[in-house]
């Protein structure tokens, strides 16, 4: 299949980004990231500078890869990842815009590479059951109904990648933060610091420059995971409760 | 450089506990001062980091991802082994230490093995109060599943993404460390060289990946866990980044390299459909519960399936071969990986592949789907469900167990696998191999120390199933963290490192001069293309099955690629920028100097052994056909240079817990 690629190229954080416009060839079973590494080969071939992007495990999991594929961060397919995305649901002559995911919280390096710091800071704001390795009791000592860690599971699932970011208006990461708060509060070794946490990771999104969330849940709808918007409504619950009448303060 | 194992003494069992009551500590005071370079975030690095933090060392974290949760355990999908006898079924440390050793196919050693076992309770302990969201029972306690090479339910599991659940643990504790500031993180640092003073590591060189700059970084010690190095087959089910730089690093600066021939092929992968290819994505061994593992007993109906005539649903029961469970009745579908591995090569060398490159078998869940589904409609009340009702039930338990992977199957190759049977084909996945250690983890090379994939230590010449998270975990919670003291017990006088001295000066000019002769090369070539035909002449001459012959041609094959590259190779862009193909470039050099030492190991080992098939050694059944007399031994390599004939210091290893024995699973 023959595709015109409209592609940001941009050299650095400092300098002005701008489409360019490629053609490739590819087969329908190659994957996105695929596709690209042909077109890169090709422009290192030429001698020119190949696309810059990040990807590593391609099967979906650790978070790294980020584009926003024809207007949809990681592309037209639901609860897929863009290295998850295969060309057989492209057609020949089809006219494909790459861009990186944008958010002032998530700086351009260069071309689609980008900056997701803001979100280890916001992890490290909070985002963990403080315990010491040694001090755990034994693994079966609390049992946990199958319901409550299948939820937990689902909120934990989140890899990081950002495309909750990407997809909002407002350039919110509270789906990102909830999944997390949500996860930890689900389990009993998390609730001992739900206020503090909850508290302690907003404060961090806020600073880091994220939007508002106005529940318009595209979130939800491009999130590679499909990790549901009810945990920024859990979010919001402890946010609330750990704020009104309650002593912890962060 | 001091070779020895450093095996404590006294009973197996007692080794490991009176050893740690028994070990140098070093005081809080001291503990403050003293600064350790972990490099990797994964598994092992970053439980290891956090771990050392929380003791109160100071310490230095670098990975050369954007952040340290992007790490390859993050895609280990099945689970992890404990040893808690949880389900009552006979279990013991004992048992998972034989069934390590025995799986490893008797060319591990006995102590380090042991104290896996021993270790394993504590992970699943630490894990579950760091909040990890194992899967449990209806009654609330965790829950098991069966992995190869083993008859006990002892995987602890969270869907398909135990690594990523344990990974995340891992990653919040660093976070954590990282917050009260007794770990500083640096993200995208890559670490291109091992600085030596006076015989101990002293730290590091690390290129800063987003400006092109080289940093100094000087510690009391350095602790490696930079993972596997089964990238140098170019495709395999590692991510693409992962490397074997840091550790070749060391190695080259004096380090020994363990067996670096064993690597592991793991049976369920998706095939290749393509040259284009990038990589390999694995289908978790979990699968091999409840999947069977088939080819077309006839060679027409093989290539009938192979040309689209024919669907394996068009094959019936009685012209289909379940090869593992007629070879080996015993463990049948859940043989270890590398038995499993080269069945499938076997099955495929005679002409009953499946794929349209008649390299796939089929893993078929239908006979699963079908029996939970009918157990389910009986605990329903349905005794007299239909197929089309039995059916839907049993998908719905099948999805709850395999569901991710199923879904991922079905992205990447657009069947569903809930229908017609998957496809199937061994590809590379982990490597056993690595940084020669001691009892304490430390390499040959005091004050340097190698931590899960990255070392050899544990798992022979064949890996378990579930292993490797629970071997990473273990190191950098439990075993690291005191054996460091060991050494650093000695080093309370040393003053605070500067990175000032000749050994840095000396170090940086050489990773500067390596990065400019890269640039300098100017050549036509891409990186990647040179990556592409070391894969390939791996995995023609040094992958499932291996010959003297073959690799004779190989290494030669090797060393005339090698001169190609540094005349003909291009890459693009300046090394004071942000540039992936530099890195990429320096990881490929690195990578086809390991492949040849591969080679080298793989040639003076003249036996098979787990992973390492040699077509010279094997029964008249094709099975693997040990020579424990003349190889029961570590070969770890010392190498000089590209110029020179790797040297070859065997460390033996003594069994006194165990008999040798042929392994059987039949």
């Amino acid at each position: 299949m023959k595709l015109t690629l409209k592609i940001w190229r941009q050299k650095n954080a400092n300098t002005k980004g701008r489409f360019e416009t490629y053609q490739v060839e590819a087969s329908p079973d190659m994957s996105f990231l695929e596709m690209l590494d042909v077109l890169n080969e090709s422009l290192i071939a030429k001698k020119e500078e190949p696309v810059a992007f990040e990807h590593d495990c391609r099967e979906g999991i650790c978070g790294t890869c980020n584009m926003v594929i024809n207007g949809e961060p990681h592309g037209p397919m639901q609860g897929t990842t863009t290295c998850q995305l295969h060309m057989r649901h492209f057609k020949d002559g089809d006219t494909i815009v790459i861009e990186p995911f944008r958010a002032s919280a998530f700086p351009i390096i260069k071309d689609l590479a980008i900056d997701r710091d803001s979100f280890d800071r916001i992890i490290q704001a909070g985002g963990y059951i403080s315990i010491n390795t040694g001090q755990a009791q034994d693994g079966n000592a609390i049992p946990i109904e199958k319901q409550t860690a299948a939820e937990a599971f689902d909120a934990a699932a989140c890899i990081g990648c950002g495309a909750c970011v990407a997809a909002c208006p407002n350039a919110s990461a509270m789906l990102f933060v909830s999944a997390k708060v949500s996860h930890l509060a689900h389990m009993p070794q998390g609730k001992v610091e739900a206020k503090r946490r909850a508290q302690a990771m907003v404060k961090q999104m806020d600073e880091e420059g994220f939007g508002m969330c106005s529940n318009i849940t595209a979130c939800e709808a491009e999130c590679p995971k499909e990790i549901s918007v009810e945990h920024i409504a859990r979010l919001n619950r402890e946010y609330l409760s750990s704020t009104v009448g309650s002593e912890v303060k962060v | 450089m001091p070779f020895e194992a450093n095996v404590p003494p006294g009973p197996l069992g007692d080794k490991w506990t009176r050893y740690r009551g028994t070990m140098n500590l070093v005081a809080p005071n001291n503990k403050r001062r003293i600064e350790i370079i972990v490099v990797g975030t994964g598994l092992a690095g970053a439980s290891a980091a956090a771990t050392l933090g929380e003791l109160g060392y100071k310490v230095k974290c670098f990975t050369f991802h954007d952040s340290p949760r992007r790490a390859h355990s993050i895609a280990a999908q099945g689970g992890i082994n404990a040893a808690k006898n949880y389900q009552n079924d006979g279990d013991s440390v004992y048992r998972l230490f034989y069934d390590t050793i025995k799986g490893g196919d008797y060319r591990s050693r006995e102590s380090n093995v042991h104290r896996l076992a021993e270790v394993s309770r504590n992970i699943i302990d630490q894990a579950v109060a760091q909040g990890v969201p194992f899967a449990r029972e209806y009654g609330g306690l965790l829950a098991n599943r069966s992995f190869g090479g083993v008859q006990v339910s002892r995987t602890f599991y969270a869907r398909g993404q135990t690594g990523q659940q344990l990974l995340l643990g891992a990653y919040q504790s660093l976070s954590r460390q990282i917050s009260k500031g007794s770990v500083k993180m640096y993200n995208r640092h890559e670490m291109l060289d091992l600085v030596i003073e006076d015989g101990k590591a002293r730290g590091i060189i690390a290129r800063n990946l987003l400006t092109g700059k080289l940093e100094r970084h000087a510690a009391h010690c350095v602790v490696l866990g930079t993972g596997g190095y089964g990238n140098v087959f170019y495709l395999s089910t590692n991510a693409m980044n992962s490397n074997g730089t840091a550790a070749w690093r060391a190695v080259r600066r004096g380090a020994y390299m363990a067996n670096p021939c064993f690597t592991q092929i793991h049976p369920t992968c998706i095939p290749q459909s393509g040259d284009y290819q990038s990589k390999l994505t694995l289908m978790s061994e979990s699968l091999r519960n409840d999947g069977r593992v088939w080819v077309p007993k006839n060679q027409e109906d093989a290539q009938a399936v192979r040309e689209g005539k024919k669907t394996a649903n068009d094959i019936p029961e009685g012209e289909r071969d379940y090869y593992l469970e007629r070879r080996y009745p015993a463990f049948g579908n859940l043989v270890p990986r590398d038995v499993a591995s080269r069945a499938a090569k076997v099955a495929c060398d005679e002409g009953l592949g499946v794929a349209p490159t008649g390299l796939a078998v089929f893993l078929d869940f239908e006979s699963a789907i079908m029996r939970y589904g009918r157990s389910e409609a009986n605990s329903q009340g349905m005794e007299n469900a239909s197929d089309a009702k039995v059916r839907e039930l049993g998908e719905k338990v099948v999805e709850e167990k395999y569901g991710n992977l199923f879904e991922m199957y079905e992205k990447i190759t657009g069947d569903n696998p809930y229908k017609t049977p998957m496809k199937i084909y061994p590809a590379v996945h982990y490597t056993m191999g690595g940084l020669w250690v001691d009892y304490n983890l430390q390499t040959n090379i005091p004050g340097l120390f190698s931590i899960g994939e990255c070392n050899f230590s544990d798992h022979g010449a064949n890996r378990l199933g579930a292993s490797a998270l629970m071997q990473g975990l273990a190191d950098g919670y439990f075993v690291l963290p005191y054996t460091i003291g060991q050494f650093l017990s000695n080093e309370i006088r040393t003053p605070e490192i500067e990175p000032t001295g000749e050994a840095f000066d000396k170090a940086e000019q050489d990773v500067k001069n390596r990065l400019d002769q890269l640039m300098n090369i100017k050549g036509d070539q891409s990186v990647e293309s040179f990556h592409r035909r070391l894969g390939k002449i791996m995995w023609d001459y040094c992958g499932m099955s291996r010959n003297a012959d073959g690799l004779q041609k190989a290494r030669k094959m090797i060393r005339e690629l090698r001169e190609e590259f540094y005349k003909d190779a291009f890459i693009p862009g300046d090394a004071m920028d942000f540039n992936p193909e530099l890195e990429k470039a320096h990881r490929v050099a690195d990578f086809m100097e390991l492949g040849e030492l591969m080679i080298v190991d793989a040639l003076d080992r003249n036996e098979s052994c787990g992973g390492h098939f040699r077509e010279e050694y094997q029964t008249e059944e094709g099975e693997a056909l040990r020579d424990d007399e003349n190889y029961a031994y570590v070969s770890a390599w010392e190498y000089n240079g590209w110029e020179e004939e790797p040297k070859l210091h065997k460390e033996d290893l003594v069994f006194e817990n165990v008999e040798l024995k042929t392994r059987s699973y039949k």
